[in-house]
């Protein structure tokens, strides 16, 4: 289909800010009077504050007050895992106690130097396993997991069967969770080759550029919060409750964001954000409180962890039949996520095994708050199955590629645990197609293994899916007589460019020239319509959805408008050239000023006054309420959409590993995206060139590092966290894209955010274990180390499932 | 209770002499209480984090004769505070001691090797992350070793000359100069005296605290490698954990006087295995006068590591650390 805007590249208008450095981050605000924030955060793991005396702290010149739990939450603290917004009951190394306000850093400082708090120390742990083993220590108080309507619980296995699972058996234990569908005896009946083993994948944190700094103050009755979010309105929304003050009361201005990662598209995982706000109230002035990188990695969250055991097993033809995973969540000190079932999922989703079971168990350690990482759960979960798969193959005779194509997801098809849901599209096998063809997968094979002197050449494929796609949402469009386009986007605006993207379907609704068009966005007292968090890879199918009803909401009123006033029926009426105007007669007809000037003249349904869509959001009603009247509205609530909008990626990849230092170079990479009809070429690329290099990060260097003795992280800034850098990355990547339709999008267009990086995981350690004859590591990272050891033959048994103090 | 990051620089005195006479003067007034800081990079930390907490800094970057790379009768002569891409660029240094450019271009990242100096990388202190974090381990006058014990984390400890603290020595440059037999120019106010860069950087069974013998009151001024090994075959590689801005895993340093095809003499050192950067004399004397050869580079691998201790996760640097010495010895 021919488009205007869709599948161009254009400018995102936020661009020429990021490249000169002109555009504001929350830090870089400043308002009068406004004073400094410094936290006093947790030394101990797991402890509760008996005391806090901070007299001589408030006595010192230019400190202006302390905000401790006990003025925040006044009726004590909730009693449930997530992140509190300061707590007397901290449950890791770094959760905030209190906060100081002062004329500058230096002396908040100083004053929580002169701060005592008095501890009573708790047991901690830092290994799920070793609070599941009989006796062992919880990490929260009452329990090490928790159960919905009951609370804190324990969760305990005998010592006997915790060390059967780290010697490397399936465990044993009742599972809490139990989600199946398929006959699992009779699919590994059937199966030629059964392959089943224990495996880890670590945690490790987010790494945003930007800090949770928050800036907030007070006028008029209004709380206007300066604060980073992937989400605009939907994080508005939610931090309006966690602070306590009413949504209408409420401007969050949040115009850029450096990254989001995942655990930045809900309040609830930034709560931290309230402590600005809530001091600024208790001491009636601005307050700036300015993250430092070492407490993003505890005030920020880290993805889960897993512990677990695979068994998979595939028939003579390459099929997958069953799968069967036992998995061991790490839920960290503050609870997590859904990672395990997100997994189990996916290999449904991916290779569409006939029968599918997870066990699991989510259990508590006095480490980083876990939650959404990119592709949180089908990412590491990619990584252990696609080495396996070629095991598979090569037990099997046949090659990789095919055994992918044989399992491949396609139109029609369904996946899920336990209920499958069918697709709303499916182009994998394309996508795998275009992925062999563009990196010679065929082409390549002779070389597979091939020794260069200590380097070895290995090869690599894999698939990434993510859910990418939502409904139900809110959309706004303005015309003033002006007659320019104004789109209300309440989507953040978290790098990835999706804000502009999605407002280029309201665009293309209405033949709008680009330049004709206004987004408007970034501070919600621009009156913004809510929006789905920006998690899960959603926002391009779910608000193209939004922005494209609106515009149509207008459209459909030009034609109303233009044919009450100039004769004929609204059907006899279409639109060119920024005009309305009659199909048989282009001549009659309004301009976009003119029949937006008779909209206002009209008013009511015209400008938002009556006739509102049922069911808009509560923010929305706000924000339509705002607007009505003040010019001419389209406005539109989405229904739901049937079906399973996927999101899926192929990677393909060489390295060349050396044998006698453990390191490899990636040599090639190609990656394809198959993510409905492509909004925005170059946007996409970015995805794909971003996910390549997390995908280098999950496969081979991320990792959490914390002190079994004292709970201590070493994770606390770039040099034990060790994101991939541009000499870890290869200096070619190549990306590509199937570009077909998605049914149930107005534009065809499905996300693709987080696959981008689970395919580039998966190939990546298909290739380490290539190189290396086929070994297996079930783990990821794969480090240099256990290369290394891997090859002189040295044993890791003293690290048996090893996670939080991954390898030492 | 443990230490805690603050991350903000507290008060502190800062002064920044112009002249040698005023930077010797003020490291003799404050002795100990004096942070000499080069580029600052294993400075700010540190200071910010609160775990060293010192009266006085004295930044040496502004001495003008303390910067730069000049021949002298013997060799060159390189001032303390240049800083590592200038080193790694010089054509001096790239054109007869090729090893010390590759040393010095593999240190971190390109940002900090603008700012951060030769000095600097040689007096930084021990990478321990426990003692990094204020812990009160021996290093820090304490009297435990958190990452030597049954639960510790040391996958990046020593192999050799463990003595109740396990830290390694973490410079790129340090084996270089080994290799390259370089002299220390240590100066204070009581004059100047020169020390072979071998016996410059000091172990925990000498001295639990400090990494070299540098004394309260001296600076390390300038560092003068000899012409004897001008233009060797040098090797240099550096495996860690990330390709750029990252502290080695092992590293090595080598030179050789090769005369058609048997190695006449050789120099050679390890970072990253030890408290200092660790001379291969063993491995020196058993290849001296050997044809190079594929054999001859395997045995010196398996003698490089005779003696070494693993810890609980370290035991992947004995491979490692074999096989970078018959990578060198290979050529």
């Amino acid at each position: 289909m021919a488009y205007m805007h869709i599948g161009k590249d254009f400018v995102p208008p936020d661009v020429t800010g990021k490249v000169t450095g002109r555009i504001k981050y929350a830090e870089d605000y400043t308002r009068e009077g406004m004073v400094y924030a410094r936290l006093l955060t947790s030394p101990i793991p797991h402890a509760r504050v008996i005391d806090i005396d901070a007299s001589a702290a408030l006595a010192m010149e230019g400190v202006f007050g302390i905000l401790t739990a006990d003025d925040v939450y006044p009726d004590g603290e909730p009693q449930s895992t997530g992140l509190k917004i300061l707590t007397n009951e901290p449950t890791l190394v770094g959760e905030p106690i209190l906060a100081v306000a002062a004329i500058d850093e230096k002396t908040a400082e100083t004053a929580i130097a002169a701060i005592s708090v008095t501890f009573e120390r708790l047991p901690f742990v830092i290994d799920p396993l070793d609070s599941l083993a009989e006796g062992g220590p919880n990490a929260y108080n009452g329990g090490n997991t928790f159960a919905f309507r009951e609370g804190f619980i324990e969760e305990k296995w005998t010592t006997d069967q915790v060390a059967s699972f780290r010697a490397g058996n399936e465990p044993t234990a009742a599972a809490p969770t139990e989600l199946a569908y398929g006959d699992l005896d009779a699919a590994f009946g059937e199966s030629a080759y059964v392959y089943e083993n224990t495996f880890t994948t670590a945690g490790y944190p987010h790494m945003s550029m930007e800090p949770r700094s928050a800036m907030a103050y007070w006028e008029d009755g209004k709380l206007y919060l300066h604060a980073t979010s992937q989400s605009l309105t939907a994080f508005a929304d939610g931090i309006a409750g966690i602070i306590g003050v009413a949504k209408e009361d409420l401007v969050f201005i949040n115009a850029a964001t450096g990254g989001g990662f995942g655990q930045r598209a809900r309040a609830g995982s930034v709560p931290s954000a309230a402590i600005p706000a809530k001091l600024s109230q208790k001491i009636n002035r601005p307050v700036m409180m300015r993250v430092t990188r070492e407490e993003e990695f505890t005030i920020g969250g880290a993805r889960q962890g897993f512990q677990g055991w695979i068994k998979l097993g595939f028939r003579q033809n390459g099929t997958m039949a069953a799968a069967d995973l036992w998995i061991v969540s790490d839920n960290g000190g503050k609870g997590g996520g859904g990672d395990a079932f997100s997994a189990t999922n996916a290999i449904s989703i991916v290779y569409q095994a006939d029968a599918v079971r997870l066990r699991g168990v989510s259990i508590g350690s006095n480490t980083a708050h876990r939650g959404a990482q990119r592709g949180p759960g089908e990412n590491q979960i990619a990584a252990i199955v696609s080495p396996i798969l070629d095991k598979a193959a090569d037990e099997l005779g046949i090659d990789r590629l095919e055994i992918r194509k044989i399992n491949t997801p396609q139109n029609g098809d369904e996946g899920g645990v336990p209920q499958r849901t069918p697709f709303t599209s499916a182009y994998m096998p394309e996508a795998l197609e275009q992925t062999a063809q563009l990196f010679d997968w065929a082409g390549r094979q002779p070389r597979r293994r091939q020794r260069n002197g200590s380097k070895v050449t290995g090869f690599g494929i894999g698939q990434g899916y993510h859910n990418a796609g939502r409904s139900g949402m809110d959309g706004i469009v303005m015309m003033g007589p002006d007659g320019r386009l104004k789109i209300h986007n309440g989507v953040g605006n978290l790098g990835t460019y999706s804000y502009a993207s999605t407002s280029r379907a309201a665009a293309e609704a209405l033949k709008m020239p680009w330049d004709s068009c206004d987004i408007i966005t970034g501070r919600t007292d621009l009156h913004l319509p809510i929006t789905s968090p920006q998690d899960g890879s959603n926002s391009i199918f779910t608000n193209t959805r939004t922005c494209w009803g609106a515009a149509q909401d207008m459209l459909t009123k030009m034609k109303e408008i233009a044919a009450s006033d100039l004769g004929g029926a609204p059907a006899e009426y279409d639109i060119s050239n920024e005009r309305v105007h009659q199909i048989a007669n282009q001549s009659v007809g309004y301009t976009y000023a003119q029949v937006a000037r008779r909209a206002m003249e009209l008013g009511g349904k015209y400008t938002g006054e009556a006739e509102l869509p049922e069911d808009l959001a509560e923010w929305t009603q706000i924000s339509v309420s705002r607007l009505a009247g003040s010019g001419f509205m389209g406005v539109y609530h989405d229904p739901a959409h049937s079906g399973n909008p996927p999101g899926f990626t192929v990677t393909a990849c060489e390295i060349e590993l050396d044998t006698e230092t453990g390191k490899f170079e990636i040599i090639d990479v190609v990656t394809v995206a198959e993510c409905g009809t492509v909004m925005h070429p170059q946007g996409l690329k970015n995805q794909m060139v971003g996910g390549v290099v997390w995908g280098i990060g999950l496969s081979a260097l991320e990792r959490h590092l914390y002190d079994p003795q004292n709970g201590l992280p070493a994770s606390t800034g770039y040099w034990q966290s060790k994101v991939p850098t541009y000499l870890d990355t290869p200096a070619r990547i190549v990306s590509g894209w199937v570009d077909l339709p998605d049914p149930e999008n107005p534009v065809g267009a499905r996300g693709i955010g987080e696959p981008s990086m689970g395919a580039v995981s998966a190939a990546l350690n298909a290739a380490i274990s290539d190189a290396l004859g086929g070994h297996i590591f079930n783990a990821t990272p794969v480090t240099t180390d256990m290369i290394i050891n891997h090859i002189a033959g040295i044993s890791e048994d003293w690290v048996p499932l090893a996670q939080n103090n991954f390898r030492g | 209770m443990v230490a805690t990051s603050h991350d903000v620089m507290p008060d502190i005195e800062l002064y920044q002499p112009t002249d040698e006479a005023n930077a010797l003067a003020l490291a003799n007034t404050l002795g100990a209480d004096g942070w000499l800081v080069g580029g600052g990079q294993d400075t700010y930390g540190w200071l910010k984090d609160r775990n060293k907490s010192p009266a006085a800094m004295i930044e040496l970057t502004q001495i003008d004769a303390w910067k730069g790379i000049k021949e002298i009768d013997d060799g060159i002569e390189i001032g303390a505070v240049t800083t590592l891409t200038e080193i790694a660029n010089n054509p001096l240094v790239q054109s007869r001691y090729s090893l010390l450019a590759m040393a010095a271009s593999k240190v971190a990242s390109p940002q900090i090797r603008n700012v951060g100096t030769l000095g600097g990388n040689l007096n930084q202190d021990a990478r321990c992350w426990y003692y990094r974090r204020g812990l009160d381990c021996y290093r820090a006058g304490g009297n435990i070793c958190y990452a030597d014990s049954p639960e510790g984390l040391n996958r990046e400890h020593a192999l050799f000359g463990a003595s109740r603290c396990v830290a390694v020595s973490p410079s790129d440059t340090a084996p270089a100069l080994v290799a390259l037999d370089a002299i220390m120019v240590v100066s204070s106010q009581g004059g100047q005296r020169l020390i072979r860069a071998q016996d410059y950087f000091v172990g925990p069974d000498r001295d639990i605290i400090h990494m070299t013998v540098l004394n309260p009151g001296e600076i390390l001024t300038a560092v003068r490698i000899p012409g004897s090994w001008a233009n060797a075959e040098f090797y240099f590689e550096k495996v860690a954990d990330r390709n750029v801005w990252d502290f080695a895993l092992v590293n090595i340093a080598a030179a050789f006087k090769v005369s058609g095809g048997v190695i006449q003499d050789a120099r050679l050192a390890c970072g990253a295995v030890e408290c200092t950067p660790r001379r291969l004399e063993a491995v020196e004397n058993a290849i001296r006068g050997q044809q190079r050869s594929e054999e001859l580079a395997g045995r010196a691998g398996e003698m490089a590591t005779n003696g070494a201790r693993p810890l609980n996760y370290n035991h992947f640097k004995v491979p490692l650390m074999q096989n970078l010495v018959k990578r060198a010895i290979r050529g």
